[in-house]
């Protein structure tokens, strides 16, 4: 169990390619901290320095109360789980777990009763006289995060450990996982690029563009209160719809065309609004209530079971709206459609840095 | 045939030969590889230096051992001076076979070389990085981990050595015997060449490559039944 901190950590490669702009985070005892990002975004990278496997450039990173730049990745009492699991292929699943714990010279009947514990908590103990490659991949995995307990590490690191598993097994393994670290309470911090999976694991996201932290926060609240339009569109499946607006009068309406009706209550000249696809409402008709209203014209209906998707669009073109409606709902290509958002559920950004205005 | 203490001497220098040539040119190849393989600056220069030798032929490769080992000239020859050692190549069987031994290295170093890299090369990156956070000593990592995941290569690269010494190293062995087998060491494969060709005794020339041929045959049995149980392939 520890802290883990992150100050001001950079990673340049090649001189001049910054992969991490200084990072700072702090991650108390216990946490689940997600690091979710688009490719490219430096989160491996961040966690690779945290793992040791990568050097840092300047800036510090601690685990506990000591500074671990310099130490070797195998002393700093992490754990990581890998993409690909990366469990050794020679040897069988009992000493995959054990080998870490050997090296560490631990007595052999300890060892022994952490593998056997760990092999019960993850239902592997069936398997362990099997070599990797006889497994499926739902059991490689539960191996790779035995290897992981087994070691009682102050904190787990965990490389987009699910991508490899198919759509109903990354299910269960992320509840799993979930169940398993409030279980352990071990500091864990967990490399994905599923926004899904951030949502759900996260005690606190961190949202990563460009090698520079976007937003910090519950992932609730980085639902509800997105620090930019990049968080508001990576955060939430579908994307939150955003429409560039201007000052009409004593109104608003949209920066390209026509088709939005709304009080201008940033007093503005030019912002980008956003809203998102489950608090647009079908009104029957224009003008009713207040907050914002559009007039578009139904693209496409998408029913995916438990919710349709209606792709949409202005008379004149410009941004495409995506509206999220009940299963049930019938609507046709081309019909007219009239939509409204309530004033509490409309994001106002900057049109020109894209942050968030209260 | 099998009696004569003549055929039991080259036997015995077949096995000995055999022995340092595969030892040497694999562990040597080894240790190469696995520092080329941590390399990044430079590593293709230096990775063809290792390589060139490879293109060189056996006998040629036997003409260098020679020049390289010259009684007058040699620079090897040279170098062991300084340290007390008077080396005569044709005419100490130690000085020869040591002589023989060094070349036939020497020329298998880069096949053994090239195969160990690309099998380092093969061995997942996340799975070493999983060790090293497993194991501090890099040694150790080496050795647990690292060696089994070469296994197959190493398993590959002993039979074609063994196989190399047997056979392939006939033009190395005959420049630098030079024609003048004598008292000097020769392995059994020269000397079905030299009793058949020079000595005119074509029926023992045969008998002894076809007991040649046999103890290959074994030997690959064996190997592949005691070593190649232990070999992990992925």
């Amino acid at each position: 169990m520890a802290t883990i901190t992150l100050d001001t950590v950079r990673k340049v490669y090649g001189g001049n390619v910054e992969a991490v702009k200084g990072v700072s985070i702090d991650i108390a005892d216990g946490e689940f901290i997600v690091l979710v990002g688009p490719s490219g975004c430096g989160k491996s990278t961040l966690l690779r320095m945290m793992a040791g496997l990568e050097e840092i450039t300047t800036g510090d990173i601690r685990i506990g109360d000591r500074v671990v730049n310099n130490v070797d990745p195998a002393d700093r009492d992490i754990a990581m789980v890998f993409q690909n699991y990366a469990l050794y292929p020679h040897m069988t699943v009992y000493n995959n777990l054990a080998y870490g714990l050997k090296n560490r010279g631990m007595a052999k009947d300890e060892i022994d009763r952490r593998v056997k514990e760990a092999a019960r908590i993850l239902e592997i103990g069936d398997y362990l006289e099997r070599k990797p490659r006889a497994l499926s991949g739902g059991q490689r995995q539960r191996v790779a995060m035995g290897r992981a307990i087994v070691r009682e590490p102050a904190a787990f690191l965990f490389d987009e450990p699910l991508s490899n598993l198919d759509a109903k097994l990354r299910v269960q393994m992320r509840v799993e996982i979930k169940r398993l670290q409030r279980a352990l309470g071990t500091t864990s911090v967990y490399v994905t690029h599923d926004q899904l999976e951030a949502m759900t694991l996260a005690d606190r996201l961190v949202v990563l563009n460009g090698g520079n932290i976007e937003q910090i926060g519950a992932p609730i609240d980085v639902y509800d209160k997105p620090a930019s339009t990049f968080v508001a569109s990576f955060i939430g499946s579908p994307a939150m719809n955003l429409l560039k607006v201007k000052a009409d009068g004593n109104g608003l309406a949209l920066a390209t065309g026509t088709g939005l009706k709304g009080p201008n209550t940033k007093g503005r000249d030019a912002y980008i609004i956003g809203i998102r696809p489950e608090h647009l409402e079908v009104v029957s008709a224009p003008g009713e209530g207040d907050g914002i209203h559009l007039e578009a014209s139904v693209n496409v209906l998408e029913p995916v079971g438990a919710e349709s998707y209606l792709y949409s669009s202005f008379a004149d073109g410009g941004d495409e709206i995506l509206v999220r409606v009940s299963s049930h709902a019938r609507h046709e290509p081309d019909e007219k459609l009239y939509l409204r958002a309530a004033p509490e559920n409309i994001h106002y950004f900057d049109a020109e840095t894209g942050q968030r205005i209260d | 045939m099998v009696t004569s203490t003549d055929y039991g001497r080259v036997a015995r220098f077949t096995a000995v030969f055999t022995f340092f040539v595969t030892l040497l040119s694999l562990g040597i190849a080894l240790l190469l590889a696995v520092k080329a393989d941590k390399v990044l600056r430079g590593a293709s220069s230096y990775k063809t230096l290792l390589m060139w030798v490879y293109a060189v032929a056996p006998p040629v490769a036997g003409l260098i051992g020679v020049l390289l080992f010259d009684q007058h000239v040699g620079p090897i020859v040279e170098l062991f001076a300084l340290f007390g050692w008077k080396m005569q190549i044709g005419v100490s069987y130690f000085d020869t076979s040591f002589a023989m031994i060094v070349t036939a290295v020497w020329k298998q170093i880069p096949v053994n070389f090239i195969f160990f890299l690309s099998g380092l090369q093969g061995i997942s990156k996340s799975v070493q990085e999983a060790a090293s956070i497993d194991c501090r000593s890099g040694f150790r990592r080496f050795w647990t981990v690292t060696f089994p995941l070469l296994a197959p290569t190493g398993f590959f690269l002993l039979i074609i050595n063994i196989t190399y010494a047997f056979f392939d190293t006939f033009g190395i062995i005959d420049v630098i015997v030079k024609n003048e087998p004598g008292n000097n060491p020769v392995t059994l494969v020269y000397k079905v060449y030299l009793d058949g060709f020079r000595g005119n005794d074509l029926g023992g020339s045969s008998a002894q490559s076809v007991i040649l041929m046999v103890m290959v045959f074994i030997l690959t049995i064996v190997q592949f039944r005691l070593i190649e149980r232990r070999v992990h392939y992925t």
